[in-house]
């Protein structure tokens, strides 16, 4: 099995998917001619010509229209965003057409669209290019959200993704394009909603998603020097979530820790808390800790910065919170 | 159309039985007042008997299952008839799913989940159970207002390990933030407790060698019964003793008599039984029970006796034991202690009691307490006859003696009567043939 990267990953995924089905185009800024901001669509409008790897202006509200008009009438669209930060602008098609319509035409008309792009932070790049958009993206129905964190899950979930027949919010990382890990040449696709227990231990859960899983590989290595066994959840899908996967790990930690890269206030962290204070109350040692960014927007100093995003250090200080080891 | 038998009530104690044994399996057919299962209650081993015939299509709880009261024990219906909608804990696929599981006798906790699952699908997410959460909000302001301060601060899970264990949360110190009680809490009170009951387990820790050597035996049905009326009866009953010395030499001397007889067998046992109820018909306040706002004093004597059995005791009950002779009460008791050893004993034999008597004699015991044995006001602990030197006219003579203990409950009776009925016990037992009047 060859080592790949991320984005090969995902480029991957789609020329496999796009060479079996005629359907299925991509389009967005910079994905044909210039082979992609970070060359994830390298090679794509070689293969498969203007017609179906098709760059478009700066114009996400024109884009992502175009995208659900084109689903509606047949075709099954991948629209990439260079960053979600971008697809602020054109969350009016997101939220109101492709994740409504099938609702709002009795199931008449479905909407077999991925988005997908770079989410969250990517170091200094400032408060408005820095959002982490799973939590709000997940909070409205109609919308799949997933979110891989490595290469091998990015290219078995974009491939169910795209063979959806509904709006698949697909979330990358610029940070994370580079990745390597072993992804195999054959077939594969990993179900929506189905979490993975990357890491299995005894004393606490550590659930965690995207970039932020990484962050906690890193503690549950500090935490092993010190004895305590962390089990990491990677749920993957962010909607639907693998509740289950989460309730039954905490039936044999009795505690649990969310890293999110999302904010606090209503986010990814309190819906995960919610269940499981409901569905695990009686396997519960500790009261559920999280860590997310702050209350606040990034900032671009570096040393502010650096304090803004979740490290290991904080993983390690929740766990220990919640495990009684302060 | 498939009914669910349910644990029935098969004593007026019970709160749970353990299924002893299932008679009958998955696909076996049944007819009405067929005995399908024995449960072991928390006085006897008891047989089920169905009322309706039909197949048996899901045995639902498994030998060794403590299945509460009105929990399912097993399906009976037509063959193939489709029962999910009866399995408690899911009335759709998912049920199904999880049946195997089942069957391989997964741990009680998954069917607790399975039932959790089910409730989700019944709640509302949006507005959850309005009255419910209505309710469950005023009595939790009520208690915030009553002990805020004082709250036990626990883990959900520690909570729940010491309701498991049958711990007291308040013995229990924490560790936590603010004194919160944590299942490491839990676990190390565990050993406390252990050590404390254990004395010589401690010193062996004295001697710098902490022992790990031990065994944990599972609490029966019958020692959770035992545990319970006797930790109540002890607890709340003000007990208070008093011992008597009763001179058997003419209780010896007729006994021998009697036995000469062909086909008679009378022991010292049957006497005392038969003159604790002469002695109780002429004292009623012995023959009595505290109910609160009434003491209920009983017209008839159904006298009790304590018979050792396998990791137990059982009471079997002589009724109306002073209108019966040495003879009948003897081959009765005789009948009810073999029952109680072979667990046969049915709930109505062991109910009702007025009186109860405890006789150690025959193990050598001298003499000891007992405690009352609820809803009686006494209990008369009985020990061994002893050759023991007596003054007799002035002169040291050998003497034939049994000391008895009457343990009392002084909400009831004072020590006068106590003192009273003893008087009247030992005229009796020293005066045999005045029990023929």
């Amino acid at each position: 099995m060859a080592e790949k990267q991320f984005r090969d990953a995902i480029r991957e995924a789609m020329v496999e998917e796009m060479r079996k089905d005629d359907s299925i185009i991509i389009m967005g800024e910079e994905v044909a001619e210039y082979n992609g901001a970070y060359k994830v669509t390298q090679g794509m409008y070689d293969e498969f010509g203007g017609k179906r790897v098709i760059d478009t202006p700066i114009s996400e509200l024109g884009f992502a229209g175009i995208g659900v008009g084109a689903a509606m009438n047949g075709l099954r669209p991948i629209i990439e965003f260079m960053t979600f930060n971008f697809a602020v602008v054109g969350l009016d098609q997101i939220i109101n057409n492709a994740a409504k319509i099938r609702y709002m035409s009795g199931g008449q008309i479905s909407i077999p669209i991925v988005f997908r792009g770079p989410n969250a932070s990517a170091g200094q790049l400032g408060a408005t290019h820095s959002v982490a958009f799973e939590s709000m993206y997940a909070h409205l129905p109609g919308l799949k959200v997933m979110y891989p964190s490595e290469p091998y899950d990015a290219k078995g979930m974009l491939k169910t993704a795209i063979r959806d027949n509904d709006p698949v919010i697909f979330l990358e990382s610029e940070q994370m394009y580079g990745m390597k890990q072993e992804v195999p040449d054959e077939e594969y696709t990993i179900p929506l909603g189905v979490g993975k227990i990357k890491r299995e231990g005894s004393d606490v859960t550590i659930v965690a998603h995207g970039k932020m899983y990484h962050i906690a590989q890193q503690a549950a290595k500090e935490l092993a020097k010190d004895g305590i066994e962390a089990e990491i959840i990677d749920p993957r899908s962010m909607k639907p979530f693998d509740f289950k996967m989460v309730i039954e790990s905490i039936k044999k930690t009795n505690r649990c820790v969310i890293v999110d890269e999302s904010h606090p206030f209503a986010g990814m962290a309190s819906e995960i808390g919610f269940i499981i204070q409901r569905d695990a109350f009686d396997y519960l040692d500790a009261p559920v800790q999280r860590v997310t960014i702050p209350d606040a927007p990034a900032p671009f100093a570096k040393n502010l910065f650096d304090l803004w995003l979740p490290d290991a250090k904080q993983v390690i200080d929740a766990v220990k919170t919640v495990t009684y080891r302060n | 159309m498939a009914i669910v038998i349910d644990m029935p009530k098969l004593s007026d104690t019970m709160e749970e039985g353990v299924i002893a044994k299932w008679n009958v399996k998955e696909g076996d057919t049944v007819s009405s007042g067929d005995i399908i299962a024995e449960v072991e209650t928390d006085k006897a081993t008891m047989d089920v008997e169905v009322f309706d015939g039909g197949t048996v299509l899901k045995i639902v709880a498994q030998e060794g299952d403590a299945v509460p009261l009105g929990g399912q024990m097993a399906i009976i219906g037509d063959e193939g008839e489709d029962i999910s909608d009866l399995l408690e804990g899911g009335s759709d696929s998912s049920a199904k799913e999880e049946k195997p599981k089942e069957d391989k006798k997964e741990s009680s906790s998954d069917d607790k989940s399975e039932k959790k699952e089910e409730k989700d699908e019944e709640f509302d997410p949006l507005f959850g159970d309005l009255d419910e959460d209505e309710s469950k909000s005023e009595s939790a302001s009520e208690k915030a207002e009553d002990d805020d301060d004082s709250r036990l601060k626990a883990s959900p899970l520690a909570r729940k390990m010491a309701k498991e264990q049958g711990y007291k949360l308040s013995d229990i110190k924490g560790s936590g933030p603010n004194g919160r009680i944590v299942k490491a809490d839990v676990e190390s009170f565990d050993g406390k407790a252990a050590e404390k009951s254990a004395p010589v387990k401690e010193q062996k820790a004295a001697a710098g060698a902490p022992s790990q050597n031990y065994e944990d035996v599972p609490v029966s049905q019958m020692r959770k019964a035992i545990a319970r009326r006797l930790g109540e009866s002890k607890f709340t009953n003000p007990h208070f003793y008093e011992t008597i010395d009763i001179d058997m030499k003419k209780a010896i001397d007729v006994r021998k008599s009697l036995n000469a007889m062909d086909n008679v067998k009378v022991s010292f046992n049957d006497m005392v039984v038969k003159a604790c109820a002469v002695a109780l018909k002429r004292h009623p306040k012995i023959n009595s029970s505290w109910l609160g706002d009434v003491i209920r004093v009983h017209h008839d004597v159904h006298v009790a006796v304590a018979v050792a059995v396998e990791d137990g005791l059982l009471t079997p009950v002589v009724r109306n034991t002073d209108t019966k002779g040495y003879a009948a009460i003897g081959a009765e008791v005789k009948e009810l202690a073999a029952k109680a050893r072979d667990k046969k004993l049915q709930p109505d034999e062991m109910e009702g009691s007025t009186f109860t008597i405890s006789n150690l004699g025959m193990f050598g015991i001298d003499e000891f307490t007992a405690i009352i044995n609820p809803p009686n006001a006494c209990i008369l602990a009985v020990g061994g006859i002893r050759d023991v030197p007596v003054v007799e006219n002035g002169e040291v003579v050998p003497g034939k003696r049994m000391k008895v203990t009457l343990s009392s409950d002084h909400r009831v009776v004072d020590g006068a009567s106590a003192a009273e009925f003893l008087n009247t016990l030992r005229q009796l037992l020293e005066n045999p043939m005045s029990m023929l009047l």
